[in-house]
């Protein structure tokens, strides 16, 4: 039976016969999806073939991961791969919810998908938080000891601490868990919430694409078959990734320290880069505020945004970036802004004094947590509320403003924690980081 | 149950590190003994004892102890754990499966060997 130019069966199930021209420009989604789907496939299939060889018991996982670099053709390839995937994973799923943010396409029929793609990010930062246990040296032992005594300063934590790890600290029982949770737990959970995920883009009519909506019944957007047109792109998309991982594979080496050593934390001791972050809150604020109270506020808002009901936002606005071209200019402004305001509030708190010092009588939570975390809320909320009023936004554009301010700020911190702390976590610029 | 030896072997004014056990035995000046957890009570890294500068630093977020386990620097929210110490004859002993938390160092934490005097009088 001759098919002609229809898509083989499977791929029915995920594309439809053919979808708008518009939808395949770049600047609709920069394929963000689509990578990190790919990626995702990269990590599973690298993931498995390690499974042949890695041992996830205290005494034996980091000989293993030696065992798999020294004693197997393309060992340390495979793992090299596993690395920079999961790696880049986290930039893309990260870049694509800040894409489906600015573009708002998370309203609508949308809603729910953009809650399974909450669900979804969540999944890939705790699979990059296990698997770095898992080669079992000093910065995995370390890294991992540090974000488990965080558990101590939430509500309850202290039964989520001991389901991870017993007396002795980061130990058998806490790889163990960590192993089970990487290689089944958080992957099966991921592969139900993809398929959601990509049900939902088909329920709601493909990715979200501006001006579709302004159109009349009468008016059909410029449509192409899915073969060749986006299957082609798709395919040649895969190939320039997979391509670049394997480069990057070939030539740089996945990091592995010294094995754990219990008596001896690493100075400087730092987290994985995608919770530097949250490392570089925790020198500011109380661990309270640091660890539990600002990530859990970001986490409510995230579930929240797609039923905020914003005044004068209608759905014309769908797939424009930045909401107005006036929204995309403001959006620049708050990058300045928020770029000068959180190096001066690293570079301030860094000079002056701790609040302790000043009101030695004062419980911690307060000097630590309350006054210094409220100062930055009044910060922020200062600046909200100005931009919106000298610039006459919209709620949805001030909301938005506030967004970028929010985002770029934690980049900064990310970013500092990265790059310019050093021995002891003192501020440090490139040349004295040691 | 960890025995230290006797306490005529540590000098006023000094920290010995036990490092399986991951406590530190210190001798006061007044020659009161505490044996302190180290790990930072922050978010449980291994605190070093910093001799030139008299005091524990931790190297993951920076936080510092004095000679007691005092805080002198945040984020640490309180001073470094204890242990039970015990001595009888002079000799130390230190239960490491007793932890106490406390916020800050008190006159009543340290344990004397109870002869100190004979030692003055040596």
């Amino acid at each position: 039976m001759k098919k002609g130019r229809t898509s083989p069966g499977f791929i029915r199930h995920i594309h439809p016969v053919s979808i708008p021209l518009k939808a395949l420009e770049l600047k609709s989604t920069w394929a963000l999806g689509g990578i990190s789907l790919i990626l995702v496939m990269l990590l599973m299939g690298s993931g498995a073939l390690m499974l042949f060889v890695y041992r996830p018991f205290p005494a034996y996982a980091y000989a293993s991961v030696l065992e798999l670099k020294n004693q197997y053709s393309f060992g340390q390839m495979i793992r090299n791969m596993h690395y920079f995937a999961a790696n880049l994973l986290v930039v893309t799923v990260f870049a694509h919810m800040l894409r489906v943010f600015f573009t708002g396409g998370y309203q609508g029929q949308r809603r729910l998908n953009w809650i399974v793609g909450v669900y979804l990010f969540c999944c890939v930062l705790l699979s990059c938080f296990t698997g770095y246990l898992l080669p079992w040296d000093q910065t995995a032992y370390w890294a991992v000891t540090i974000c488990i005594n965080m558990f101590g300063y939430i509500p309850g934590g202290d039964i989520l601490k001991g389901l991870f790890v017993n007396s002795h600290g980061v130990s058998e029982k806490t790889l163990q868990l960590f192993f089970t949770l990487h290689t089944t737990g958080i992957p099966s959970l991921m592969i139900l919430f993809m398929g959601i995920h990509f049900w939902k883009i088909r329920k709601a009519k493909g990715v979200v694409t501006s001006g579709l909506n302004l159109l009349t019944e009468a008016e059909k957007p410029v449509m192409v078959k899915t073969n060749p047109h986006l299957l082609l792109r798709e395919a040649v998309a895969t190939l320039i990734l997979v391509a670049f991982i394997m480069v990057l594979s070939f030539f740089f080496d996945a990091p592995l320290g010294d094995m754990a050593n219990a008596g001896l934390s690493p100075n400087p001791a730092k987290a994985p880069w995608y919770f530097s972050g949250f490392q570089e809150l925790l020198l500011h604020f109380h661990p309270f505020f640091a660890v539990f109270l600002i990530p859990f506020m970001l986490l409510c808002t995230l579930f929240y945004l797609p039923f905020i009901r914003f005044k004068h936002r209608d759905i014309q606005d769908e797939g424009v970036w930045f909401i107005s071209s006036r929204g995309k200019k403001i959006a620049v402004a708050a990058v300045l802004f928020a770029m000068i305001l959180a190096s001066a509030f690293i570079l301030v708190d860094e000079i002056v004094p701790d609040v302790q010092t000043w009101l030695p009588g004062v419980p911690v939570i307060l000097s630590e947590g309350v006054i210094p975390f409220g100062l930055a809320a009044l910060l922020v909320l200062l600046f909200h509320f100005w931009m919106k009023k000298q610039f006459r936004l919209s709620d949805a554009e001030a909301f938005q403003t506030s967004a970028v301010f929010l985002i770029i700020t934690f980049m900064i911190f990310t970013l500092t924690c990265v790059w310019f702390r050093g021995e002891g976590m003192k501020l440090c610029f490139l040349g004295g980081c040691g | 149950m960890i025995d230290a030896g006797s306490s005529a072997t540590y000098e006023p004014g000094t920290v010995t590190a036990f490092v399986a056990a991951q406590f530190y035995l210190v001798c006061l000046e007044d020659g009161g003994f505490l044996a302190m957890s180290g790990k930072c009570t922050h978010l449980g890294c291994a605190v070093p004892w910093d001799k030139d500068q008299q005091k524990f630093i931790c190297p993951c977020h920076a936080s510092e102890f004095d000679i007691s386990g005092n805080v002198l620097s945040s984020p640490a929210p309180r001073a470094l754990d204890l242990f039970e110490v015990t001595i009888v004859n002079k000799n130390i002993l230190v239960n490491t499966g007793k932890r106490l938390e406390r916020t800050r160092f008190k006159a009543g934490q340290p344990v004397f060997p109870e002869i100190v005097k004979n030692r003055n009088k040596q």
